[in-house]
């Protein structure tokens, strides 16, 4: 959602397509060869149009840019072979911009694996009537519910130096001063950070909520019998039984966060001193700040090519499902 | 004793879950409390010595600027504008397509199937230079076309595998009859099929417009003068301009997630299940 900065799509439901349904083919032999086999044709040209004009175009386009010089604003474009990729993987602030990414993406996606299960534990336990854990559950998934410009505003105004967070933080004697959270080197990233697992981890509980309440009472009845404790069923019953969600859950999230834009963009801008800068941002200025669109595209094809190695172990998670 | 001790422990340990809920739902809900306090609070009291949740004088005066400002109403007609056309179009072509996948066997199914889902991993970012380039090219920079077919990248793929798991929980008897009477495939579909999906198809459809509403990337690339911004934009365009009218920020930004909120609040339960029937399927 994210609706969350809810632009995330939804890959668990690939399967869905995957899986094989009974259809005409076996009982349409009746209907003339060539209108049985065109129909389907029919009906999924508009999807292949879209997919052509807004994905293998786009592709060619930005892979094509790579390798030359003067795109888009200059009308004389150039043949330039490796140069740009040379640019960008010797340019210091990518370099940065990589490990950035790859400390967010990694805290982001253990934070929201963890405060994902807690909540959903907690709210799919028997201990408590439907109401109360439906209450708690809206109350869980509002972070979720906000677009990322909302939870960039939000949290720029808790953070503020005068903000509420800090007022807490002095009074209870956790710091001596105001932090400027967003604005100071030291801290930027990590603040960054804790924005997006705030604003994250609601989907993660849902799913986890859901592969909760699928996993059957006499898994957990067998091993009270056998004498295992609360920890013990955890580890042996719930982890075991949830480990193709979370893991799955795992990529999607590393995925997903790696291509967050809008909540850097809006907090700190990459800055200050490039603490926050991470491949997104650094592609967004190369191509609309710095107007250098063959070394944005570069860049680019770049995150594609790593999003691609995950998403291809993501795949194969799936598979094994 | 057994029994009692047993009540004992079932107490503690309900106490300490209800406990683990409530700091829970300080973390999760108190940006969202706190955005709304001061939304209804003047400007000079958004960082008052101690803080208070409600002050003395509270006011509507933000929400009251902000929608009396005709820039701001802009921001939210040219949303509600992308995100239905941008739902209408995706549930037209998600229906068609489903259709295909969910009833049909066909050669290049799979091949298909692969595609639509690869195009949910790739990365905006990476996106967006072309993009850029063939809707200037296409005279579609700065207006309503280059951002509705945009925001389909991210819409179509999700709707269409969601659509066809609803049309798969479908009984194939129930558009064989339409057959029997004669009938095509078409009529079958847009007479038995979506009839009957229509609750399926609101949660595709609420997605889908949740997807377009909060989109960011496209929206602040694609277009350039005020008239042609979204929400998302407008929220970041008044921090730019009066950076610390913050009660009105906050106001904008509640007026600006209310269409999702009532959306999720009325079809929750739909919208959680079709959201996870996928994930949890092993």
């Amino acid at each position: 959602m994210e609706p969350a900065n809810i632009d995330r799509t939804v890959f668990p439901e690939a399967a869905a397509l995957e899986a094989e349904s009974p259809t005409f083919s076996a009982r349409g032999r009746r209907r003339p060869f060539a209108v049985r086999n065109l129909a389907p044709y029919g009906y999924i040209s508009p999807t292949l149009l879209l997919i052509f004009v807004l994905m293998v175009i786009p592709i060619a386009m930005v892979v094509s840019y790579s390798f030359q010089d003067n795109v888009i604003v200059q009308k004389n474009p150039v043949f330039a072979g490796l140069a740009n990729y040379t640019k960008v993987l010797t340019d210091p602030v990518f370099l940065t911009a990589i490990k950035n990414t790859l400390i967010f993406i990694t805290l982001s996606t253990i934070a929201h694996l963890v405060l994902g299960l807690a909540f959903a534990m907690m709210l799919n336990t028997g201990l408590l009537s439907g109401l109360t854990k439906a209450v708690f559950r809206i109350i869980y998934i509002l972070p979720w519910l906000f677009t990322i410009a909302v939870v960039a505003v939000i949290w720029r105004l808790m953070l503020d130096p005068y903000g509420v967070i800090n007022y807490i933080l002095t009074s209870i004697g956790v710091l001596q001063s105001e932090v400027n959270w967003l604005a100071s080197p030291s801290t930027a990233l990590w603040a960054l950070t804790f924005i997006n697992i705030w604003s994250g981890y609601p989907f993660f509980m849902i799913s986890l909520l859901a592969g909760l309440q699928g996993i059957s009472a006499d898994l957990y009845e067998a091993a009270a019998v056998d004498g295992a404790n609360g920890i013990q069923r955890f580890f042996n019953v719930t982890i075991p039984q949830l480990k193709p969600v979370l893991i799955s859950m795992a990529v999607l999230d590393l995925i997903w966060t790696s291509q967050q834009f809008a909540l850097i963009w809006m907090t700190t801008g990459g800055g200050p001193l490039n603490v926050t800068e991470m491949l997104s941002t650094y592609t967004y200025k190369q191509a609309f700040s710095s107007y250098e669109f063959a070394t944005a595209s570069a860049a680019a094809v770049i995150v594609l090519l790593l999003t691609m190695i995950m998403a291809f172990f993501y795949v194969r998670q799936l598979r094994e499902r | 004793m057994m029994a009692t001790r047993q009540a004992r422990h079932r107490l503690g340990m309900k106490i300490g879950v209800i406990a683990g809920l409530c700091i829970g739902a300080v973390f999760a809900g108190f940006p969202v409390v706190w955005m709304l306090s001061t939304s209804f609070k003047t400007n000079g009291e958004v960082f008052q010595v101690p803080p208070r949740l409600i002050t003395a004088n509270l006011s509507f005066d933000a929400y009251w600027k902000i929608l009396s400002n005709p820039a701001n109403l802009r921001f939210f007609l040219n949303s509600y504008i992308v995100a239905l056309w941008v739902t209408a179009l995706t549930l037209l072509t998600a229906i068609l397509a489903a259709y295909a996948f969910s009833r049909y066997e066909f050669r290049l199914k799979r091949f298909i199937n692969v595609a639509i889902v690869s195009v949910q991993a790739v990365p905006p970012i990476t996106l967006v230079i072309p993009f850029f380039g063939l809707v200037v090219a296409l005279g579609l920079y700065n207006t309503y076309g280059g951002l509705i077919i945009t925001h389909m990248v991210f819409t179509l793929p999700y709707a269409i595998i969601m659509t066809t798991a609803y049309f798969n929980t479908l009984p194939r008897e129930l558009d064989e009859s339409v057959k029997v009477d004669g009938g095509r495939g078409w009529t079958a579909l847009w007479r038995i099929l979506v009839p009957i999906s229509v609750p399926g198809l609101i949660a595709v459809g609420i997605y889908t417009f949740m997807i377009s509403w909060n989109e960011y990337l496209f929206a602040l690339t694609l277009t350039r003068t005020d008239d042609m911004r979204t929400v998302p934009i407008g929220i970041q365009l008044l921090m730019g301009q009066h950076s610390y009218e913050w009660n009105q920020m906050m106001a904008m930004s509640i007026l600006g997630s209310i269409p999702v909120l009532i959306l999720f609040l009325i079809f929750q339960r739909r919208f959680i299940g079709g959201l996870t029937s996928g994930a949890v399927k092993s």
